[in-house]
């Protein structure tokens, strides 16, 4: 089925390349397909997803939600786990590992997340993140439909990840089923706030969200590490690596000298003495 | 006693140097100024009824007294403008920071009506010379649902001190997603209707009402 499904997408963004015209984005090769699908995902959430999203969050008591949430997200720690060891990440790997049994252990089938606030941090590794972790590329920006933001790498890893989910192999299939669409709506209402505020914020949606996506993703592969640093402590910032050419735009008001980014001639620097000009 | 001494010798100094009294924010760390905003705004919107109600007056109020102070919007629209901030008039240049000041400060408030009351913020140890004027601070927010979210700002250090000019939610920093945003808005009507089209979001924006935040 999803081999199927990811076929008849690549024909589809064959068709689509033909007829497409100037391309702004170089991640975006695309994007008249994308922004069709984009349009038809967002009339699927307007009409069906998003309304029962809504009515399940607010009218569902909270600590069934959570149950919900914790039973589904219970199962993704063990693919977690596999993908965090498949990166040799011991530690985290061991951390999904043992997240997985206490949860589903003690944590009664996974509806309590007993691991968590036990201080075992939560990942959420998958194929696409180990693919990138060992070096293939993201490729470009996909919206597949239904499932929305992709990348090429992320939606071929898509079988793996599917294989990978334990929900997947569940019997019989009209349980499997009635839970997937479940946890569909378990995770569109967890996103309902963030979605009213990209609504506000967000001049051109389809634009926010990609440009938003692509940069996350690559974040998760690479595990939260910045552009210039892998470092996880605050410090100092490569103006030039961030920004590119643009870094030296909007200067300082003062004279519209820019800030000097090498450290002026100090005597102390001991003590964190102001910087005297 | 050696620090104390080397304490007093520098608020001295510092005293003796600046003829106008400088801001007292200046001389403070970047991530302990970003620490003392984060907990400050925090603690505000958890204790405040009327904040916790929904009030979006309050809320913009909050937002506008304890975070925008600190934060340099004009550099934040230029780096977002990009090449074509050289491109506009200063006249431009004034529209387009304020009608993007008004933006983030909707964005900002409608962010912070959600967050929940066990949120936690993390700091990560700032590991920087102290001479350095371009930073990045990293923290994360622990909830007590899903993973913990990231969240980065970058700051530099001007006149006026320290200032955030771009923050990162969940991997994606905000200069960043925007930029596409307005390159291609002032791609198709220029920056006059990038300026236009914020307008008209804002005015959009202010007759909505803020989302009521969660239990």
């Amino acid at each position: 089925m999803q081999s199927r499904r990811l076929v008849a997408v690549v024909a589809l963004a064959g068709l689509a390349l033909s007829g497409c015209a100037t391309t702004n984005n170089p991640r975006d090769p695309i994007e008249g397909f994308n922004r069709g699908v984009f349009a038809f995902n967002d009339t699927v959430d307007k009409y069906a997803l998003k309304p029962v999203a809504t009515v399940y969050k607010n009218v569902l008591p909270s600590f069934v939600q959570t149950g919900v949430h914790n039973f589904f997200g219970n199962l993704t720690d063990a693919w977690s786990a596999a993908n965090n060891l498949l990166q040799g990440k011991g530690e985290a790997g061991m951390q999904d590992v043992t997240r997985f049994a206490i949860n589903s252990t003690f944590g009664i089938a996974g509806l309590i997340d007993i691991a968590g606030p036990a201080g075992l941090p939560k990942h959420n590794e998958d194929l696409g993140q180990t693919l990138g972790h060992w070096g293939v590329p993201s490729g470009p920006y996909l919206v597949l439909p239904l499932l929305g933001p992709s990348t090429l790498r992320d939606t071929a890893a898509l079988p793996g990840d599917w294989y990978g989910d334990i929900w997947t192999h569940k019997t019989p299939v009209n349980v499997r089923n009635i839970g997937t669409g479940i946890k569909a709506i378990d995770t569109r209402a967890s996103l309902l706030d963030a979605s009213d505020l990209v609504e506000g914020a967000a001049l051109d949606r389809y634009e926010f969200i990609r440009d938003g996506f692509l940069q996350r993703r690559e974040s998760q592969v690479r595990d939260g590490g910045s552009q210039s640093a892998a470092a996880s402590s605050s410090g100092k910032l490569d103006m030039k690596s961030a920004y590119g050419d643009d870094a030296d735009v909007g200067a300082a008001p003062a004279a519209g000298a820019p800030v000097p980014l090498t450290p002026p001639a100090e005597t102390t620097p001991a003590t964190p003495a102001p910087v005297t000009k | 006693m050696k620090p104390i001494a080397t304490l007093i010798a520098t608020v001295s100094f510092a005293f003796a140097t600046h003829a106008l009294a400088a801001a007292p924010v200046g001389n403070e760390a970047p991530d302990v100024l970003v620490k003392r905003i984060s907990a400050d705004v925090l603690d505000t919107a958890k204790s405040d009824k009327a904040i916790q109600a929904g009030d979006r007056q309050k809320i913009i109020g909050l937002v506008e007294t304890k975070i925008l102070p600190f934060v340099d919007t004009e550099k934040m629209t230029a780096l977002a403008a990009g090449r074509f901030w050289r491109q506009a008039t200063p006249a431009q240049q004034k529209r387009l920071s304020e009608e993007f000041r008004t933006l983030l400060v909707y964005t900002y408030s409608g962010a912070l009506s959600q967050i929940k009351n066990d949120d936690k913020v993390e700091f990560k140890p700032l590991r920087a010379d102290p001479a350095d004027t371009d930073v990045e601070v990293r923290s994360q927010v622990n909830s007590s649902r899903g993973e913990p979210i990231t969240l980065n700002y970058r700051l530099n250090k001007g006149p006026q001190g320290w200032k955030i000019f771009d923050i990162n939610v969940l991997g994606a920093w905000l200069v960043e997603t925007y930029k596409g945003n307005f390159s291609s808005e002032i791609n198709k009507t220029g920056i006059d209707g990038l300026i236009g089209k914020l307008a008209d979001r804002n005015k959009q924006l202010a007759g909505k009402p803020l989302a009521a935040p969660a239990k």
